[in-house]
């Protein structure tokens, strides 16, 4: 995945500075409530909202089941519809193609709509490092690129920015990429998309290149989606001579059909409206409308590798409408860049570890970065059991084992630094396992309890350092049973 | 080996588990539309969702409908506007303002100094409130709806109106390119507050013509 990230602390570090900063909590409780109550009342319109949750989830299923034979069937409609298809096993080899298609063109400058998988590949650095500029054209995306910022939800990049931050990002940066901010520029909402209106303005007219990702790509009929706001996807999609769209290989629908079920569940469970405003869908190149030449890339990244992994596998399903980031308790409170990856809230915490594996220090954190309540699986438009995959790769961290990393199979060591927590489980199983030394156990915990400090030494430290240790009490359970009969006869 | 070939041997590798001949069909017990309405009140719904987020609906007949078109750029002001080459004449006949063919050679900046464009369209959405353009003679090419500040968009009503989403997906061609709108272009990227009028055009005027 991107190098973005590379040498992000783990989440528990990250987190802590991430929770000390009360403009950005002030900035991300108002969003993800607002967004909350919007979310369930455009849900509730539809009262057959589980059953289109269950045929996603199966459609899905389906598709992943039978990856393969779709994506051939994907390529061969493309192809016949006019496109070219390109296959990317890696980010940087799907960044090499579209730096030599953009080359092949001679221009070098790109507009781009938001894409998720350019963000993960980091397709932007890599197009500088060539020397072709990519502007980002979603107003978030605007907002993070000029912050010189990373994202931080997957739907509103700059969800952790405020009005007031974008009014001075706007007046401070946009001079150096093109036409400055107007002078004296409010911090209304409405000024400002008018200001991105302009700024952006001349960039969409001139475009000779736009690069995309997609949100569909149907396998029978070899279109593409993308679901927007504000236009500057139809811009980016309909202006230029070229397309290019880096799209994932988990994106595709089988049927033309399919489409009916996500064109419900998607716009209700991100921006919690009815429907977005523009959907842009096409099929190859169309004569005299829209770009004559059109590539799409097949991006693989650690996709395959998640594939492989029965458990795993059902993240794979996420069709990224943000709805889990909006519930989480932990998003709310830590923010999306303490996740380290552009993939964060609950769905990051079970992608990032699977398409980067667990290797370092944050994505081994990450399937902790939760607190199990469930929330995400119940917003979830596909039923992703989060949590049963949070479990499976803290299982997979803790223990090893078998996993597939770049299409091999490997086996994971068991974390270092769980230690202490693998020692108290060993020696809970010898207690249980004889009533004897638990019974002398309790009893000496019960005389001792005068003595008992109120935080764990050593190791325990990190554990004891947000709780309270559980009293124990004067006298254990067994032997209270035992004298009272289980408290019969009033027996205190 | 080529990316083709590795994807496509990583992705068998993965699926190991899944037993040869597996197909098992998606079961669709999903409602094709919600309630039960008469045409009538599906064309109502249609115009209560496309107020609601913020498109301008007006009601007419066919012959009222020139007078109608005419006094929409009035009030806008437009001296110039957009004409797909399929567009019924009769339409734009009390219009005096000039009119700019939707050409393949028009550059994006000669279309961004045109005041309005109208439009026809493929098939209106009631229960989402949205019209969607297919590209076909009456509608032009997709960036004529875009790059105007101003869209009037004629929808026949009630041969034009489907309930529901899925309704919608089986009249549509996906051969052709598609534009499906609800409402002028809008963002919820600042505090994840809706608010209209970002690139697309600002004001978009939906005309039901009985």
């Amino acid at each position: 995945m991107s190098g973005t990230f590379v040498g992000m602390p783990a989440f528990p570090a990250a987190a802590r500075a991430a929770v000390r900063d009360t403009t950005l909590r002030g900035n991300l409780r108002h969003a993800t409530h607002t967004i909350r109550a919007k979310r369930a009342r455009a849900v509730a319109e539809l009262d057959d909202w589980e059953r289109l949750r269950q045929a996603g989830k199966r459609i899905k299923d389906h598709t992943l089941r039978h990856l393969d034979r779709y994506l051939e069937q994907l390529e061969e409609s493309v192809t016949a519809a006019g496109g070219v298809v390109h296959w990317a096993a890696d980010a940087d080899e799907a960044n090499r193609i579209v730096a030599e298609l953009v080359r092949a063109t001679g221009e070098t400058e790109v507009v781009k709509v938001k894409s998720m998988a350019t963000q993960e590949i980091a397709l932007n650095e890599a197009l500088e490092a060539q020397g072709i500029h990519a502007y980002e054209t979603d107003l978030a995306e605007l907002i993070v690129q000029l912050g010189k910022d990373r994202p931080s939800h997957i739907l509103v990049p700059a969800i952790h920015r405020n009005r007031g931050e974008i009014r001075d990002i706007f007046t401070r940066e946009m001079g150096a990429w093109g036409r400055p901010a107007p002078e004296g520029l409010p911090d209304t909402p409405a000024d400002l998309a008018d200001a991105a209106r302009l700024h952006l303005r001349e960039k969409f007219l001139r475009a000779k290149v736009g690069v995309s990702g997609a949100n569909f790509m149907v396998a029978e009929t070899g279109t593409l989606v993308v679901v927007e706001s504000e236009g500057n996807g139809r811009m980016c999609l309909t202006l230029p001579e070229t397309l290019i769209s880096v799209v994932g290989i988990e994106k595709i629908v089988p049927t033309w059909q399919d489409l009916e079920v996500f064109l419900q569940t998607l716009p209700r469970s991100s921006t919690a409206e009815r429907m977005n405003p523009y959907t842009s869908m096409w099929t190859g190149t169309t004569d005299g409308d829209g770009p004559r030449v059109f590539h799409l890339v097949l991006l693989d990244n650690g996709r395959t590798d998640t594939l492989a992994d029965e458990v795993g596998r059902q993240a794979l399903r996420c069709i990224r409408c943000s709805a889990c980031l909006n519930v989480c308790p932990v998003y709310e409170r830590a923010g999306g860049h303490a996740y380290g990856s552009v993939y964060p809230g609950p769905i990051g915490a079970i992608l990032s570890p699977q398409l980067r594996g667990t290797g370092s220090e944050i994505d081994a954190s990450l399937p902790y970065a939760s607190s199990l309540c469930g929330a995400c699986y119940e917003v979830c438009p596909v039923a992703i059991d989060i949590p049963e995959v949070l479990v499976h790769l803290r299982e997979r961290v803790v223990e090893g084992g078998e996993a597939v990393r770049e299409g091999s199979k490997v086996r994971l060591r068991p974390a270092k630094g769980h230690a202490a927590e693998r020692a108290a489980m060993r020696a809970a199983r010898w207690a249980l396992s004889r009533p004897g030394a638990l019974r002398a156990g309790q009893r000496l915990a019960s005389r001792t309890r005068r003595l008992h400090p109120r935080t764990l030494p050593g190791p325990g430290r990190a554990w004891s350092g947000t709780r309270d240790l559980p009293p124990v009490p004067a006298e254990p359970f067994r032997d209270w049973w035992q004298r009272t009969r289980g408290g019969k006869d009033g027996a205190k | 080996m080529s990316g083709r070939e590795r994807i496509l041997g990583r992705v068998r590798r993965a699926l190991a588990d899944v037993p040869p001949g597996e197909d098992t069909p998606v079961v669709r017990d999903y409602l094709r539309e919600h309630g039960e309405r008469t045409v009538e009140e599906t064309v109502e719904l249609l115009a209560e969702n496309l107020a609601d987020y913020r498109a301008v609906v007006h009601r007419t007949d066919a012959g009222s409908l020139p007078g109608v078109v005419a006094g929409l750029l009035a009030a806008r002001g437009a001296s110039t506007v957009l004409v797909p080459p399929g567009l019924d004449e009769g339409w734009l006949a009390a219009a005096e303002m000039t009119r700019v063919p939707d050409e393949a050679g028009s550059t994006p900046h000669e279309l961004d100094a045109v005041d309005s464009v109208v439009t026809a369209c493929a098939i209106a959405v009631a229960e989402t409130g949205t019209i969607v353009l297919d590209g076909s003679p009456d509608q032009g090419r997709r960036r004529i709806s875009l790059i105007p500040d101003h869209h009037i968009c004629v929808v026949r009503v009630p041969d034009q109106v489907v309930a529901s989403v899925p309704q919608a997906l089986e009249r549509l061609d996906p051969a052709r390119p598609l534009t499906w709108i609800s409402g002028p272009s809008a963002t919820s990227d600042i505090e994840l507050d809706r608010v209209e009028g970002v690139h697309g055009p600002r004001t978009l005027e939906v005309v039901l013509v009985r």
